[in-house]
């Protein structure tokens, strides 16, 4: 059973038939009980960072973030929440990645980064396991997670960023594998499959 | 860095697809679904759905498309049509859509873009933009190119972009339909003038075209509808175009 995190992203949906397609059994749940039992939890994010971070704290569910021991999957804004700190809206993250997030500085490109960007894969990983490194992501943000050393990937756009992390069971993909076609439905089938 | 983006558009009337149903091999000619399954296996980047419904009804026939469309789709796609507040805007994303498209609507109501960019994050918030030439500038229209209001082109671009909007779509009235080529002058001055991404509408009538608006004008996206529509330019046979032109395409 995959555990969707229910805290009102904008991609839940989109995460969950991605999941279905792969034919997995999935529930959308911010319920402590089920998100303990669940054998990986992904937790989804698109929106502003301070609302999503205010809605963790509501739920109760910042504590149980950072305690979890089975594989989670940060997506986009999910990822960025690993960060000590989050400068969108300037608020705390989980803490996970000792880091802080940065912004796309529009003087040298276009902000939102909107669009397919090629992602490098650096690191031998599980995620990208069939995944050529190189191939082809959706990615929509303006905040980044810079490099650091649990980065597994990276994309450039204006600097090099992390496009993906791994530190221990936290896995995080700054692009949306739910929007990135048949890579994407391989990636998140090896985040089931293989993490 | 990033791909320029190729995005088929599709006009939806009551949950039906009503332009470009010529198309060969098609089981159900009209169905939303099974048009946008085919761009998406084509190689689009991304779609667009302009609802054109005018029933009361509509809301509940489009978000139900929406849902549909989600299913099955692993592209992203953005929801435009007579979207009026920040609570239509969240019932559209729920159902999947990554985007949606504002146009008569922030015209009325400027706020409106700052509200919803706020609430759901830029990058799900384009701002649609109409224009027609008026001697050396661009009236901005609205109501489906109806209307003209006082309103300058590129101030107005300028204004949405500051207000939080995450893209402008950009789209020549006049230009609509012609064949006749993208407004290059035009595109890469508002390229320089504001710092979110612009996808430009209207005009495209051969590959060399969509070459120019990426090359000359540095545009990051092409929109296009009949072009596709009806056969006359495999979305596939465009991307190798402009591959072997030196662009930075995903195939």
């Amino acid at each position: 059973m995959i555990a969707i995190i229910d805290y009102g992203a904008g991609n839940t949906a989109s995460v969950a038939n991605a999941i279905e397609e792969i034919g997995e059994k999935f529930e959308i749940t911010n319920r402590e009980g089920k998100i303990c039992k669940a054998d990986k939890i992904i937790f989804p994010g698109v929106g502003e960072a301070s609302s999503a971070v205010r809605k963790l704290h509501m739920l109760n569910l910042i504590n149980l973030l950072r305690i979890l021991n089975r594989p989670l999957l940060g997506i986009c804004l999910g990822m960025q929440i690993f960060c000590n700190r989050l400068i969108e809206g300037n608020v705390s993250g989980l803490g996970i990645i000792d880091i802080d997030t940065e912004k796309f500085k529009s003087a040298n490109v276009k902000v939102p980064q909107m669009g397919w960007n090629r992602v490098q894969v650096e690191r031998e990983n599980p995620l990208f396991s069939g995944i050529e490194s190189g191939e082809y992501f959706y990615f929509a943000n303006s905040f980044y997670v810079p490099l650091n050393k649990y980065t597994i990937a990276t994309s450039e756009y204006d600097v090099n960023f992390s496009s993906a992390v791994n530190k221990n069971n936290f896995f995080g993909v700054q692009f949306h594998p739910e929007k990135s076609g048949k890579n994407g439905i391989l990636l998140l089938r090896n985040f089931i499959e293989r993490c | 860095m990033l791909a320029k983006r190729i995005i088929p558009c599709l006009d939806v009337k009551d949950g039906r697809v009503v332009k470009g149903i010529n198309f060969i091999n098609l089981k159900d000619a009209g169905s939303a679904i099974e048009l946008a399954e085919r761009y998406s296996d084509e190689g689009a980047d991304e779609l667009v759905f302009l609802d054109i419904t005018a029933t009361q009804e509509k809301r509940n026939i489009l978000i139900d498309l929406v849902k549909q469309v989600a299913k099955v789709i692993r592209i992203p796609f953005t929801v435009g049509g007579g979207i009026k507040s920040s609570d239509e805007i969240d019932e559209i994303l729920k159902a999947g859509a990554d985007k949606v498209s504002l146009n008569s609507s922030i015209v009325k109501t400027p706020g409106l873009i700052d509200e919803a960019s706020k609430r759901f994050g830029s990058q799900a918030i384009v701002a649609a933009i109409d224009v027609k030439k008026s001697g050396d500038n661009y009236k901005v229209y609205v109501e489906g190119g109806r209307k003209e209001t006082s309103l300058d082109g590129l101030s107005w671009c300028i204004e949405v972009c500051e207000r939080g909007a995450g893209e402008i779509l950009l789209t020549w009235m006049d230009k609509d339909g012609t064949r006749s080529g993208y407004d290059l002058e035009f595109l890469k001055k508002l390229g320089e003038e504001v710092t979110i991404p612009i996808i430009a509408s209207g005009g495209a009538g051969n590959m060399m075209h969509f070459y120019e608006a990426f090359h000359k004008a540095e545009t990051d996206a092409c929109l296009a509808a009949g072009l596709f529509h009806y056969g006359e330019m495999k979305i596939g046979d465009l991307k190798s175009f402009l591959i072997n032109k030196g662009i930075e395409i995903r195939l």
